[in-house]
């Protein structure tokens, strides 16, 4: 049964993907101006220009393009950036580290404080806490992601002075070995107290901006899903026979009030990839973000399309892994009780 | 007579939603924030006191000051002005992009979970395949390609707004498809047209306009990032996000610059927010074990 489901959530990935290599590729031709132009630069001459486009395979039919394209795509060859010059695979595979710690660095704060105030707040309902919370999470998820940045600069940067304004580490510093291109892991590992501290603190403004608007979405979440499970039954059998409320709430309504709650983390996390995109560009942030902003006010599609389907692969990627948790989650799933 | 009981129930079950929603104090602060915005947009132009895209280079980057309640910008334009200005685009591109992808995502989506078969299976595919890419990035990507402007940008977020409204208008008529007195309606031959108007979109009507309220918060900031990013609105044109863009670079000498048109989006967008969550508890009420 399990089996015969992640079967077909496979099939399911591979069409999406395909999908998405579609639908990208449509993208980048309705590009107005000639890509091989831009690649020559303003000043080739036509003969260049020609070379070019018989090189990328621009004269060819489109349906041979998108062939070609799909071959190269199932090498692993997203194709050649036009403003670095380099490989687009080994340039996210140099940006990606960056985004990867700042991204789980806000997830961490979004999920900590999310599951903290959505409990609160469902413990106290209609209480002023409660109230409160409400407020919080909603103005967080009305909030541009690109000024609360800038009201965090003014406050802890610019006013208080504790955090600094920009960058991943302390530029005077010895540079770290790139291991796994994770400063706060590196510097562990290579056992550099001073450049962990310089990584930590320049992680902790824009990790916050990003993690506090995903918070609120949880929080709601946690909140609406954990009301739901206090209202069951088994919770008012539970209260009957005496149990303490504190291990009613945490020992058994809590944990079945997560469930949904997973599937939401996958798809948060890969709208963080993207939420990155603003807020690495105000933190000056060395990431994925910065690329593909760069990218695209070059025009430079190559980059756009590769950064668009490696964030398609995660997301999809994440999804098959959550729906796959979801059937060990759910027992009802596994049995195909429920659909 | 039957149409006047009809009409009777329908009044009172009004009725009793509006006190519902007189009842919740958040769900008033979202319509009085939603109505401001409003007010802003149709009367904000008229009364502004300069026009919002006057240069006068004697007057950059004032404070705020009885001649220009928030000062000026780099290009002593009046930001009271721009910001007056901007609420009309913001919620103009808000209400455009949610009624575009609302509708015509309401009757692709309606029409396919009436129909069934392999046009529903294959536009559940299609939308499988949009949401599976963040929306933020297919807007940039199609704002890039097809050139960064306002116009171009309401576009790809009203694509990527799409399939969202497709499935949740799929899902209400899945449900609608099996009451009976549809399966009634069909066997004395209505046609689907008439099933469509008569039956699926009324009743999915509720559940689309609590997530189309929403959307237009979430429609606000995004089209606000992507001017922001500098794919959007684009110069003079005063929109809040390009606003915070520009500002950014003066943070710290005239930091009204660029908080105010931020703290309008977040006001426009927490108001709607406020009003879809009312609405949504007051249309659902078996949400938030209400019904003890």
């Amino acid at each position: 049964m399990i089996l015969k489901l992640v079967a077909r959530r496979l099939a399911m990935l591979v069409f999406v993907l395909f999908g998405v290599v579609v639908l990208t590729f449509f993208i980048s031709r309705l590009i107005p101006t000639d890509p091989a132009r831009l690649i020559a630069g303003d000043f080739a001459s036509e003969e260049v220009v020609e070379q070019i486009r018989v090189e990328l395979g621009f004269d060819r039919s489109l349906f041979e393009q998108f062939w070609i394209h799909v071959g190269n795509l199932l090498q692993g060859d997203l194709g050649t950036s036009i403003t670095t010059g380099q490989p687009v695979l080994q340039d996210l595979a140099t940006y990606a580290p960056a985004t990867v710690e700042l991204a789980v660095a806000a997830m961490m704060i979004a999920v900590i404080g999310g599951i903290l105030l959505g409990v609160l707040s469902a413990v106290y309902k209609d209480g002023w806490i409660d109230n409160l919370v409400r407020v919080v999470a909603l103005t967080g998820v009305s909030t541009p992601s690109f000024w609360l940045a800038l009201l965090f600069l003014l406050l802890f940067y610019g006013t208080l002075g504790w955090f600094p304004a920009g960058g991943r580490i302390d530029p005077t510093l010895a540079p770290l070995d790139r291991i796994s291109g994770l400063y706060l892991v590196d510097s562990i590992v290579a056992l550099r107290p001073d450049a962990f501290l310089s990584a930590l603190t320049h992680l902790v403004l824009p990790a916050s901006c990003l993690g506090l608007i995903t918070m609120g979405v949880f929080a709601r979440l946690i909140r609406a899903s954990l009301l739901e499970e206090l209202g069951r039954a088994y919770i008012r059998t539970f209260r009957s026979i005496g149990l303490a409320e504190h291990r009613v709430v945490f020992g058994h309504a809590l944990p079945n009030a997560l469930t949904p709650f997973v599937t939401q983390l996958g798809l948060s996390f890969a709208a963080m990839l993207t939420g990155a995109v603003v807020t690495e560009a105000i933190f000056g942030w060395p990431g994925m973000g910065g690329y593909i902003l760069q990218a695209t006010q070059s025009l430079d599609f190559p980059a756009i399309i590769g950064f668009t389907i490696i964030v398609g692969v995660i997301y999809a990627v994440l999804n098959l892994v959550i729906n796959i948790a979801y059937l060990f989650l759910d027992p009802r799933l596994r049995s195909g009780a429920v659909k | 007579m039957r149409i006047v009981t009809g009409l009777r129930r329908r009044s009172r079950s009004l009725g009793l939603i509006f006190d519902e929603l007189a009842g919740s104090p958040l769900m008033r602060l979202g319509a009085v924030l939603v109505a401001t915005a409003i007010i802003a947009a149709l009367v904000g132009p008229l009364v502004a006191p300069y026009d919002p895209t006057a240069i006068d280079l004697d007057v950059r980057l004032q404070a705020p000051s009885m001649a220009h309640w928030l000062g000026t910008d780099e290009l002593g334009r009046d930001l009271l002005s721009r910001l007056l200005h901007g609420a009309r685009i913001s919620l103009a591109i808000g209400v455009s992009i949610v009624a575009l992808s609302a509708s015509v995502g309401t009757l692709i989506g309606a029409y396919a979970g009436l129909k069934g078969g392999w046009l529903d299976a294959a536009i559940m595919r299609a939308t499988d395949v949009v949401l599976s890419l963040p929306g933020l990035v297919m807007a940039m990507a199609f704002t890039a390609a097809l050139g960064p402007s306002l116009f171009n940008a309401t576009l790809a977020l009203a694509f990527v707004a799409t399939p969202g409204m497709v499935r949740l208008a799929r899902g209400q008529a899945l449900t609608v498809r099996s009451e009976a007195y549809v399966e009634a309606s069909q066997l004395y031959g209505a046609p689907s047209r008439h099933i469509l108007l008569r039956h699926i979109i009324p009743n999915a009507a509720p559940a689309l306009i609590v997530q189309a309220t929403l959307s237009v918060g979430a429609i606000i900031l995004a089209a606000a990032a992507l001017s922001f990013l500098g794919l959007g609105a684009q110069p003079p044109t005063a929109e809040w996000g390009a606003m915070v863009a520009n500002g950014r670079n003066y943070l710290t000498i005239h930091p009204a610059y660029p908080i105010a048109p931020g703290l309008a989006i977040l006001v426009t967008a927490t108001g709607f927010n406020l009003l879809g969550d009312g609405l949504n508890d007051a249309l659902n009420p078996r949400r938030e074990g209400r019904a003890k």
